[in-house]
């Protein structure tokens, strides 16, 4: 893990009318962190992710990305993050390789690249051989592999999943898990990964989490334990948003 | 971030929209069916009741099969607006909006691309729709065919963006059918697509100025006179105008800091 400070948030703050959904969130990432951004639904964490993407603008506090203020240097910013949705964000009618050729051309690649990348990154995912089949045929593991694939096309420094397991079989969330876990310790990629579910969790993660648009917990996974007298992650998590459901 | 990247992300966004268009067989074909009912069914039922002095741009008296073409040719175009419209409001309702927005490209560039992909899905259903009405004996001359594709490209960004404008202020899908209640069908019966000024103004005066004014009317005269090798001056800085004051309303439309995008919640987690 190196000491380079991929994604910083810092006092951000977001109402939606006069309902506040976020409330002076503050933490960071470095590179080759995997950071678990935990919190029961409703706890801001689906905003906060449009809002590091710019789907939301900021109107109070800062987010860098890399270096780069998400306001004002948006599209630098933006070329630097990896992102997979909480809803599947792939176009069911195309083809796999369609639906990431569309992405590389939105990332400026060359065709050739593009068709290197791809490959590359489906191998790595064991969906190479499923390349040509439309999206729709697929199942929800294999959808959500390839939007993984998807969002590293462009080699991103930091790479966001919203819920990316939700409604998936043990063993591919297992697998899913297992890869981005990966990606963080062997490509230098800081992760923020979205969760309410607690076996998500690698005891050397980076741990966040979120209640009620406040930062109730921010330190590995150890520190929260100690912060909250707790032994286990799931009763830490239980105190700390004061007995709601993960 | 170089023009290679804006290129290749514009022609990635046509080529999708394209390909989309190709293989869903059953949007090519409906796109198709409904001006030519209006066309086969409606105008040979109306063209005894109608009787059309000689307007320009026609020289001689037509028939109204003959003057309902342009304005189907705009319905073709107003209909594909729609579409997009609505294909845009489902895909941020299904997320996949959130690809393209999310990419690093200015917003006012992705929207742009994705009106000339909407606009080129429209002039392929137009020429396909002349060439069936050639086949008809409704007939233009030769060169008015290479003349009126400048003027759908103006029409079909001028009605695309309308459609990107109206699916930035559409929250859900279910909320549509009222944008063809009240867009679509007043626009395109309000309009001089289906009759002249005059035979408007001899009912009402009020009708009239409601078709002079509405924009549909002045895209549809400017294919009109287009398809038979004039050049009308007004239709086309009024087409322009109006494609200009919708897209720069759409722009802000979808700018998180300032349009509905920053209005609109849902968030899940």
């Amino acid at each position: 893990m190196s000491e380079k400070i991929a994604l910083a948030i810092d006092d951000l703050s977001f109402s939606y009318g006069g309902k506040k959904a976020l409330d002076k969130v503050a933490f960071s990432i470095r590179s080759g962190e995997c950071t678990i951004l935990l919190g029961p639904n409703g706890a801001g964490k689906s905003t906060l992710f449009a809002l590091i993407t710019h789907l939301y603008d900021t109107h109070q506090g800062h987010i860098e990305l890399c270096g780069f203020d998400v306001k004002q240097h948006t599209r630098k910013a933006l070329a630097r993050l990896g992102v997979v949705f909480q809803q599947t964000t792939l176009d069911m009618d195309l083809s796999v390789v369609q639906n990431l050729t569309y992405h590389a051309a939105l990332h400026g690649m060359s065709g050739k690249l593009a068709m290197q990348r791809i490959q590359k990154e489906l191998e790595q995912l064991n969906m190479y051989d499923r390349r040509n089949e439309k999206v729709r045929q697929l199942n929800g593991g294999h959808r959500r592999r390839v939007e993984i694939a998807r969002a590293l096309l462009h080699k991103p420094e930091v790479l966001l999943l919203d819920e990316p397991t939700v409604g998936l079989d043990v063993p591919s969330r297992q697998s899913i898990v297992d890869y981005v876990h990966h990606l963080a310790a062997n490509e230098n990629m800081a992760v923020l990964w979205a969760s309410h579910l607690i076996d998500e969790i690698y005891p050397d993660d980076h741990l966040v989490v979120l209640h009620k648009g406040q930062v109730k917990a921010n330190g590995t996974v150890d520190e929260v334990l100690q912060l909250t007298n707790s032994t286990l992650i799931k009763d830490a998590f239980y105190q700390l948003t004061q007995g709601e459901q993960a | 971030m170089n023009i290679l990247h804006y290129w290749r992300a514009m022609w990635g966004i046509i080529g999708r929209e394209l390909w989309r268009f190709v293989t869903q067989r059953e949007r090519f074909i409906s796109a198709l069916v409904r001006p030519l009912i209006w066309l086969f069914v409606f105008a040979a039922g109306f063209r005894a009741a109608l009787g059309l002095a000689i307007t320009p741009p026609y020289e001689t008296y037509i028939l109204y099969e003959v003057y309902i073409t342009p304005g189907l040719l705009g319905m073709i175009q107003l209909f594909n607006g729609m579409q997009s419209s609505l294909s845009m409001v489902y895909d941020r309702e299904m997320g996949s909006m959130r690809i393209l927005l999310v990419s690093p490209l200015p917003r006012w560039f992705l929207l742009l691309s994705k009106l000339l992909a909407g606009t080129g899905v429209s002039i392929v259903q137009a020429y396909v729709f002349l060439g069936i009405a050639r086949a008809y004996e409704i007939e233009a001359p030769w060169q008015g065919y290479l003349w009126v594709l400048p003027a759908l490209v103006l029409s079909g960004l001028m009605l695309g963006a309308l459609g990107l404008l109206l699916s930035s202020f559409i929250k859900q899908l279910e909320n549509f059918a009222g944008v063809m209640n009240f867009v679509i069908f007043p626009m395109f019966f309000m309009s001089t697509a289906l009759y002249p000024l005059w035979k408007l103004q001899e009912s009402s005066e009020l009708l009239k100025n409601l078709a002079q004014y509405n924009p549909f009317s002045q895209a549809v005269e400017l294919i009109r006179f287009a398809l038979y090798g004039q050049f009308n001056q007004a239709a086309f800085i009024y087409t322009l105008c109006a494609f200009i004051i919708f897209m720069t309303a759409a722009i802000v439309g979808y700018n998180p800091s300032k349009g509905m995008m920053a209005r609109k919640g849902g968030a899940g987690g």
